[in-house]
């Protein structure tokens, strides 16, 4: 990952091993920090569950025998069923740790480590988002088929495909959330910024309805955009197979540009805030 | 070269004002108005001063957290701000009211994580904190959640946090804020200790002034923005006129108090019982042998000057002449 500041060693093989070594330490302690919530985790997992059934019934009652928006009803299954878990693990909602720590000080602590913010922050999130794919995205993938017919992928490249849209939608979230949050080196605190994304991303990535309802026109729009259709609506796309190899190629490199993007525009955010920044408290 | 370079050291905040009902105004706020500093290696630095004095915001322009208005900051020859992630590596910081520990891991992993961080071989890892957890006795509660740490057993686990990369310098900013007697001690223990053995430089900034006494030769007073004292504590008692009490106690009070003594009479108390006199040039055996000899003495204590009415009547007053002469 490119710096921005003058003070990072060159990108010799040892010095990139080392960097590998750092990321994976931060982000195996994110794993282990957000495994000890278990509690949250199992309320989370019923709360998704349930919430699954909500909307596979609505969605199955507007497809009808037939298919809707170009999904029969298998796939529209799978996509709520892997929906449900998927969005834990990108977690679309429910994180402020920065925007906190601007507004209590303890970002300063933040800035006092040999790593780069956004680096640290990013690691921390991968971990926490492989423990989420174990805690969060296993029960609902495995009890949706339970009730309801499911479709598998036709494609074995389908697999792996779906793998790093996932990837790159944690990573894209990670980056979207980092920016709301960072808000809050303007405004002391985020709670505005983070009402609209959570109200925003809801409609905006797929979760209450396929964006493949809308109109071709404003699916176009949405997709080239706005970075929102590639934290949850491409994964799922991809995975259902919704459309021919070719596009489903296309939408994974579509979203692989947004996170590079958006990752682009936190370093670019922090290092403008860390010039006027306040550190609140003595 | 000094470790600490600080040169017409500035920063100002733009705060608004509410004037009137709906007008604000823009005021400019200096928190630190030109401090000029040398800190050499291995020196002890105590730097206090009243609330609001700018102790916390020079340190954070020292450690590369805020960018200065105007000055230079050189802190192991790098500039803090533009250098901070070097800089990181080769100084520790402890802030007494926040943490630098991950919340939810135990102390033990904290500390794993930071080895990696600061990309420390694991020898000198594990020797560091060998080190630290039989100076601040850690291995009660390693495997403890940090959340569910006491503030004393919090804080000797930042200080071990701020040491395991074994920092040139180590800015320490009110660690002993809330800890009680039995912490405090183990803490001022620690940092004795790592005083003594002379390597890293201490920069200390607290309001409890037992910590400065018992650990830092030399005192850095700032009073809005401004360095007011800069030398040992001994010689801030000498600028002040502070001087060493001797009280007498006598058997029955006299109508009128012996004198001279050696000693001009500073105050007479319980109904002239009490007699207590201030040490000027002579010594106290002196005083006390005088005293014996015109009164029948009960008892004799000898009262250290106190540092901190000294301290009190500095943040009251500043001195005229705030430099040090050197």
């Amino acid at each position: 990952m490119g710096s921005v500041t003058a003070t990072v060693a060159p990108a010799t093989s040892a010095n990139v091993t080392r960097w590998f070594r750092t990321f994976g330490a931060l982000s195996r302690a994110g794993f282990r920090r957000y495994s000890t919530y278990r509690q949250a985790a199992v309320a989370g997992v019923v709360t998704n569950t349930v919430f699954g059934f909500l909307r596979c019934a609505v969605l199955l009652a507007a497809a009808g025998s037939g298919t809707v928006g170009g999904y029969d009803r298998a796939q529209l299954a799978t996509f709520v069923w892997v929906g449900q878990g998927l969005l834990a693990v990108v977690l679309l909602w429910g994180w402020s740790d920065l925007a906190d720590r601007i507004r209590t000080g303890d970002v300063a602590a933040d800035l006092l480590r040999p790593v780069h913010p956004v680096t640290s922050y990013l690691a921390t999130d991968l971990g926490r988002a492989g423990y989420a794919a174990l805690a969060r995205l296993l029960p609902p993938v495995l009890v949706g088929p339970l009730f309801f017919d499911v479709c598998l992928p036709s494609r074995w490249p389908t697999v792996g495909l779906f793998v790093v849209s996932v990837v790159t939608a944690v990573v894209l979230c990670f980056g979207c959330r980092f920016l709301v949050n960072a808000t809050a080196y303007w405004w002391q605190d985020a709670r505005g910024p983070l009402l609209l994304w959570t109200l925003g991303s809801g409609v905006l990535a797929g979760l209450y309805f396929p964006l493949r309802f809308l109109p071709e026109w404003l699916q176009l729009v949405l997709w080239c955009g706005t970075p929102f259709p590639s934290l949850l609506q491409t994964p799922l796309d991809v995975l259902v197979e919704r459309d021919p190899p070719a596009v489903q190629v296309g939408l994974v490199a579509l979203q692989l540009g947004w996170a590079v993007l958006v990752l682009a525009a936190c370093r670019l955010v922090q290092r403008r805030a860390e010039r006027r920044l306040v550190v609140q408290g003595g | 070269m000094s470790v600490i370079e600080l040169d017409g050291l500035r920063k100002e905040f733009t705060v608004r004002v509410k004037v009137g009902r709906l007008r604000r105004e823009k005021r400019t706020v200096t928190a630190v108005d030109g401090i000029d500093l040398r800190v050499e290696q291995g020196e002890m630095l105590g730097y206090i001063g009243p609330n609001g004095a700018g102790k916390s915001t020079t340190l954070k322009m020292l450690t590369g957290v805020l960018s200065p208005s105007a000055g230079q900051a050189r802190v192991c020859g790098l500039r803090p701000v533009a250098d901070r992630t070097r800089l990181a590596l080769r100084i520790g910081v402890v802030f007494g009211q926040r943490s630098q520990l991950w919340w939810d891991l135990p102390l033990g992993d904290s500390f794993d994580l930071l080895r990696h961080l600061y990309r420390v071989p694991a020898a000198d890892h594990a020797a560091r904190l060998r080190r630290c957890r039989d100076l601040l006795d850690l291995d009660a509660f390693l495997d403890t959640p940090v959340r569910q740490l006491s503030l004393g057993q919090r804080m000797r686990g930042e200080l071990t946090a701020a040491l395991l990369h074994g920092p040139q310098v180590l800015f320490l900013d009110e660690p002993t804020i809330g800890l009680d007697v039995v912490s405090k001690q183990a803490v001022r223990g620690f940092l004795a200790e790592l005083g003594r053995a002379g390597d890293t430089t201490l920069v200390l900034t607290t309001h409890d002034l037992a910590d400065i006494e018992r650990l830092c030769a030399r005192l850095v007073v700032v009073d809005h923005g401004r360095v007011v004292h800069d030398g040992s504590i001994a010689a801030l008692h000498a600028r002040y006129g502070s001087r060493r009490l001797v009280v007498a106690e006598l058997d029955a009070p006299l109508s009128t108090p012996p004198q001279p003594v050696g000693a001009p009479l500073h105050r007479v108390e319980a109904d002239g019982r009490r007699l207590v006199y201030a040490l000027e040039s002579a010594g106290v055996a002196e005083v006390v042998s005088a005293l014996a000899g015109l009164a029948a003495l009960r008892d004799v204590s000898i009262v250290e000057p106190d540092i901190e009415d000294v301290v009190a009547r500095l943040y009251r007053s500043p001195a005229p002449d705030p430099r040090r002469p050197s």
